[in-house]
């Protein structure tokens, strides 16, 4: 039963959305959220990598010895982290300030690797093209709109961009007389907002 | 057998492949990082430290040779007469390399200041050294024939709670770049004999 490309794409946005629907790379999910910005500028990194590394690897899986498939995927997985790194450096410094070591630390998120080894090993390069293109955008909008929420009550506005190309500015959303609520910015923050919004997506059936 | 060398070879090229194009992005990207680390990080700390400067320093800003080691220098105008130098310097702290300008009155050989730039202290403590101005404030106007240290060492600098081990590399990136002015007064003194009109 072959699934279509269209499918393979969707499911990554919807029905198997990372850290919501299967709860996984909760590492930067809780990490970076602090705002809107760092959510979407993380979720845009980690979404690089997984497109690069499933191409990369759905390519050479006739190539790679089934016995040193890890270590090939990692080698893969940790040269477009660095690319990544790199890059981020040279053109969006501030973004790199704020995710810091979380960059680095794409190396071992889960989701990258599990697509690799469960998904992109198996199939052919343009399902896994968008496999993950799909799992990564899925990603980003989970990591976008918990930096939101966070953002929205940590500091009452929404402030920032991404790479300089989209801006967005929405000061004061509850009027004036919000006090900010400078938890929803802080660790245990981000634990209560991640379950609230775990038990939100899951009174919405996935299918 | 044939599988061992399969393994081998896969790898090998793998990680050639990788490490090369790894070691063409870092030739690409350096100068375009090093110009985002001057504009965000040392450029905006250095005219902290030369706020009352009649010029940008770094704008006014030239590279000398020191041995075969190549200083960024910057220059601050004061009184009419460019007549302070900011150095870089980098010093071993507790997670990693501390980067710190330091800026130095040619005219008595007294520290104007200094900013820690880049680092990967741990937040709260070592990060203090970069975020607490009053630890950076210690060293303000001291003379620099003193060697500085920390009080523990017997030195003249508070160290900063919790954070001995970066506070002592603080000191010893002064304590550096104090030696690479002092290695390169005459040149400097040639240097920027012509600015600050």
């Amino acid at each position: 039963m072959a699934k279509s490309i269209a499918y393979e794409f969707t499911k990554g946005l919807w029905k198997d959305v990372p850290p919501f629907r299967l709860v996984l790379g909760l590492c930067p999910v809780l990490g970076v959220t602090t705002s809107l910005k760092n959510g979407i500028g993380m979720g845009l990194a980690t979404t690089f990598v997984l497109l690069c590394s499933n191409i990369l690897v759905s390519l050479l899986r006739k190539v790679i010895p089934a016995k040193v498939r890890i270590a090939c995927f990692i080698i893969i997985i940790a040269t477009f982290v660095i690319v990544v790194e790199q890059m981020m450096q040279a053109f969006a410094y501030p973004l790199f300030l704020d995710l810091g070591v979380f960059i680095p630390l794409i190396v071992v998120n889960c989701i990258v690797l599990g697509r690799a080894e469960a998904f992109a090993s198996k199939n052919g390069v343009i399902k896994s093209t968008a496999d993950g293109l799909g799992i990564g955008l899925g990603f980003t909008w989970a990591l976008g709109l918990l930096g939101a929420v966070r953002e929205l009550i940590g500091t009452g506005s929404l402030k920032g961009d991404v790479f300089g190309l989209i801006h967005w500015d929405v000061p004061n959303i509850f009027g004036a007389s919000f006090e900010p609520l400078g938890f929803a910015v802080q660790a245990p923050g981000a634990f209560v907002i991640l379950g609230l919004l775990l038990c939100a997506m899951n009174l919405i059936p996935s299918k | 057998m044939g599988e061992m060398i399969k393994m081998v070879v896969v790898l090998t090229v793998l990680s050639i492949v990788s490490g090369g194009s790894l070691a063409w992005l870092k030739d690409f990207t350096e100068p375009k990082i090093e110009n985002q680390v001057m504009n965000l990080v040392k450029g905006p700390a250095i005219r902290q430290i030369l706020q009352a400067a009649e010029n940008d320093p770094v704008e006014d800003r030239f590279k000398i040779m020191d041995g075969d080691v190549e200083r960024n220098i910057f220059v601050g105008v004061f009184d009419g007469a460019a007549n302070t130098v900011v150095v870089e310097s980098v010093a071993n702290g507790f997670a990693d390399k501390v980067g710190m300008v330091v800026a130095i009155n040619m005219a008595d050989d007294t520290l104007r200041g200094m900013a820690v730039t880049t680092h990967k202290e741990t937040p709260g403590l070592g990060a203090m050294a970069k975020d607490d101005p009053n630890f950076a404030a210690q060293f303000t106007d001291k003379v620099t024939t003193n060697p500085f240290g920390v009080t523990n060492d017997g030195g003249q600098i508070s160290a900063l709670s919790g954070a001995t081990i970066t506070s002592r590399a603080v000191c010893s990136g002064v304590n550096k770049a104090v030696e690479i002015y002092s290695r390169l007064k005459p040149q400097l003194e040639e240097q920027i004999k012509g600015m600050g009109k």
